[in-house]
């Protein structure tokens, strides 16, 4: 009887793991997944543009080689999973990695995919393919190390580097690496895109909406489960925020919602599932070293010294945020410098008191005091995300004898007016593609990448983002990076002052919808995500 | 009065091309173009890709040149690409101006519909009860901003009815259509109202205080006839043009409302556009609203000689 009863249990404690299981099997087909859409996105060419405005919605239209692993949040070369590349290898020098492709693919406008596609692509990136270039091309600097793409057959493609770079293959992994047709014109990419992805593009009405439905001859067979992905785009975000409330759209476009804003979501609409994540966007500083006064590394280490990062945190995220150098911090940051070493940066030290007591001394050295103050103009965009944060930067520099004023300055202008170094100092924003060294390093402070906006330019140190980039031992690569950022802090190259966390929110009939917590920029594939309704 | 419509049709072709120059002229006055918005999005500018762009999109020839191109070209139905889109202008402003249309012109008979009545009555029984409440509810229809009215309307529906009267693009009737449209007319309308409401009263007061009112009263005229019959119409006259110039401002008050409702109209693309120095499309929606306005103007003109008498066309 005892042995029976037992058995009995065993089976009611085993009964919610079938019933998972089964759970997790019966994932429907069927149905419009309907999101909201912050903006008007430029295009969809993922290739040209450096915002999730286009890779949110228009991921889906593409495969990558390899992509990061969707449903798992903490992308790493760990989470790295094959699409087009159906397998992968490197030669022994780690100099060539070469991609089996999967075969029987085509692309949406009915087209075979081939190896030459690959090569069509980074040829396109490296300013290669003749007769057709990218109007824009941000992301050139990722593959500074990229000599070449070879083919061998119609499935088979080989990266050639100029040296080892472990972590190339993370590049590939990220949403801003999808794979184009070689027969379509990038000009023709930007308003009909034509992918091999889960999702055929239908339309894109400016400041409308953006359509995609269900590509019924996706390779990977049985996906997708949706009909379709509706966005509509609304730049109100009162009005969108209520019609995500009132089950208008199934998902929130990515980390939409603000902290104070999650408040009401919660409240208002208690079943819905929200990821307060990293957004693996930091808020910094860009000061012209170029000229007086900030071309004296004094003045410009008394600024570092006086910032307060946690009061940025907490007036605008209620405590929320995370602070950092230029890698994203741990726990979600992979590659983020331990709290210790943090604190012995100049500036990241919890006393601010006496932090400021010592850029105050700096500032006294260069002659100025309290009778001498440094008159200087904040620039930022004119939008609230920037100007709120330079209005607190204001208020800390007045306590190193700066008497800040903000210059507010319309979008249009503002990469033009950086580009010409006519600013004394800028707030900005850096989104990072992947939470990887050789993105964040090489893109925004090696000497000659164009979105280094401040110009900082350090061989010692670039010499050093070569040696992390080549290194295969991950322990050492981390001591590597952690040293550079920790330079790069000290030289004050581009002052970070937090890492901002936001949410996502989707209705609970969404099921399997997976918000990645290190990057906003790489989990928008969608074809394993279905609606229980 | 043909010799007069034809002088004024004269001024309008010049006002028209006074706009076209001033339009084209000022849109490049404004700081940055569009090849630097295209590249904002990239996160960098690069002179020499900007430089390829702009001759690539005719930027880099001469402003009289680049003038020339337009207006020739639409003279001939030519209203070249946009930018940002490269979709046709036509295609991309067409399907937006009939919404931007219904909207106006529901908030226009809704700013008449309440306005001229209810100022009436407010002048009829000018310091009643009546009077007192009208006056504070044309007073806060003149000072609610739209958007937060607008606002205010869609969070009373979600919280009330659990419904957002935001745009559908696919309305499965009239009648749901009318009332999509009818929220958001309200909305923009309700400042118009007032206004109206306030002139109407006020020009009432006026005219019932003329020799011929007390004429008409003296002649044993029932007081509705005097109101209605003998000094509605003669009040109407400064309500008719400025119900007119509303016209052409009710845009202004579209923009905030079509983007509150979500309403994909052409008000806020006009916004967007200009946002985004789309020149193509910011010139033509501009030249376009122009026209309406001249011709709206032009209407309103011939509608005074039907509303008095003694206005004339002739020498």
């Amino acid at each position: 009887m005892r042995i029976r009863l037992r058995a009995l249990a065993a089976v009611g404690a085993m009964l919610p793991l079938i019933m998972g299981a089964d759970a997790a099997l019966a994932q429907k087909s069927g149905g419009i997944l309907k999101v909201y859409h912050r903006d008007n996105p430029p295009s969809a060419s993922i290739h040209e543009e450096a915002t999730n405005s286009t890779v949110m919605p228009f991921m889906n239209v593409y495969n990558n080689l390899v992509i990061f692993d969707q449903t798992v949040a903490r992308q790493s070369m760990d989470t790295i999973i094959p699409d087009l590349g159906e397998s992968w290898s490197w030669n022994d020098d780690k100099t060539e990695l070469t991609f089996k492709l999967r075969e029987g693919v085509t692309w949406h406008d009915g087209e075979p995919f081939t190896a030459e596609d690959v090569k069509c692509t980074w040829d396109l990136i490296l300013g290669k393919k003749e007769g057709a270039r990218l109007r824009k091309n941000p992301r050139r600097i990722w593959y500074h190390n990229l000599e070449e793409v070879t083919t061998n057959g119609d499935h088979e493609a080989t990266f050639v580097l100029k040296r080892p770079q472990p972590s190339f293959i993370a590049l590939l992994a990220s949403g801003y690496s999808p794979v184009y047709p070689c027969h379509v014109s990038p000009a023709d990419m930007r308003t009909k895109p034509v992918g091999t992805g889960p999702f055929k593009f239908v339309e894109f009405k400016q400041n409308e909406y953006i359509k995609l439905e269900k590509n019924e001859d996706y390779w990977d067979e049985g996906k997708p489960y949706l009909d379709g992905i509706e966005f509509t785009i609304i730049s109100s975000r009162s009005t969108r925020v209520l019609g995500f409330i009132n089950g208008e759209f199934d998902l929130t476009y990515s980390t939409d919602i603000t902290i104070p804003l999650l408040k009401d979501v919660n409240n208002q609409a208690p079943d819905a599932v929200c990821s307060l994540v990293p957004t693996n966007v930091s808020r910094n500083l860009i000061v012209n070293s170029d000229a007086p006064p900030f071309d004296d590394p004094n003045i410009r280490k008394a600024m570092m010294l006086t910032i307060d990062r946690q009061a940025f945190i907490d007036i605008l995220s209620e405590g929320k945020s995370d602070i950092g150098g230029v890698m994203l911090p741990p726990p979600e940051g992979l590659w983020g410098m331990p709290p210790e070493m943090l604190e012995t940066v100049p500036g990241y030290g919890k006393d601010i008191e006496k932090n400021r007591e010592e850029g105050r001394k700096l500032m006294e050295e260069a002659g100025y005091g309290p009778d001498k103050r440094l008159p200087v103009k904040v620039s930022t965009r004119n939008i609230e995300i920037y100007r709120d944060p330079a209005v607190i930067l204001i208020d800390h520099l007045k306590h190193i004898y700066i008497d800040g004023e903000l210059e507010v300055v319309e979008t249009p202008l503002w990469h033009a007016k950086v580009a010409r170094k006519d600013y004394m100092v800028g707030m900005n924003l850096t989104g990072v593609g992947v939470d990887d060294p050789d993105v964040v390093f090489y893109e925004n402070f090696a000497c000659d990448s164009e979105r280094n906006y401040t110009g900082y330019c350090n061989k010692e140190l670039e010499e050093l983002f070569d040696k992390q980039s080549a290194e295969t031992d991950m322990e050492a690569r981390k001591k590597l990076v952690w040293e550079i950022d920790k330079k790069l802090q000290e030289d004050g190259a581009r002052p970070i002052i937090w890492h901002e966390r936001a949410a996502t929110c989707h209705q609970p009939w969404v099921k399997d919808y997976t918000v990645a917590e290190n990057s906003s920029y790489n989990g928008f594939r969608w074809e394993h995500v279905w609606l229980d309704k | 009065m043909v010799s007069y419509i034809i002088r004024r049709f004269l001024l309008m072709a010049l006002t028209l091309f006074g706009m076209s120059v001033l339009i084209f002229v000022l849109l490049r006055l404004v700081p940055g173009n569009i090849v630097d918005l295209l590249f904002d999005s990239a996160g960098f500018v690069n002179p020499a890709d900007k430089a390829l762009l702009e001759e690539e999109l005719g930027l880099d020839r001469p402003i009289i040149v680049q003038y020339f191109d337009w207006i020739t070209g639409l003279m001939q139905g030519d209203l070249g690409y946009s930018y940002v889109s490269e979709q046709p202008v036509w295609t991309e402003i067409a399907p937006r101006i009939p919404i931007t249309a219904k909207l106006a012109v529901l908030a226009l008979v809704f700013s008449i519909i309440f306005g001229v009545p209810l100022g009436v009555i407010s002048a009829v029984r000018q310091n009643t009860m009546t009077d007192y409440i009208l006056r504070v509810v044309s007073l806060s229809g003149l000072s609610l901003p739209s958007f937060w009215l607008g606002l205010i309307i869609l969070m009373l529906f979600v919280q009330w009815f659990g419904y957002m009267p935001i745009y559908d693009r696919a309305p499965e009737s009239f009648w749901i259509e009318l009332g999509m449209y009818m929220i958001p007319a309200a909305a923009v309308g309700f400042r118009s109202s007032a206004l109206v409401m306030r002139l109407t009263r006020s020009s009432m007061l006026e005219v019932m205080r003329q020799d011929y009112i007390r004429t008409a009263r003296s002649k044993g005229a029932s007081e509705r006839s005097v109101n209605y019959h003998h000094a509605l119409r003669n009040a109407l006259l400064p309500v008719v043009t400025i119900i007119g110039i509303e016209a052409a401002f009710l845009i202004g008050g579209l923009i905030v409302t079509e983007t509150v409702f979500n309403i994909p109209g052409v008000a806020r693309f006009l916004v967007e556009a200009i946002r985004w120095r789309d020149y193509p499309i910011v010139q033509n929606l501009v030249m376009l609203i122009a026209v309406v306005v001249v011709f709206t103007n032009f209407i309103v003109d011939l509608l005074y000689a039907a509303l008095d008498p003694r206005i004339k066309y002739s020498e």
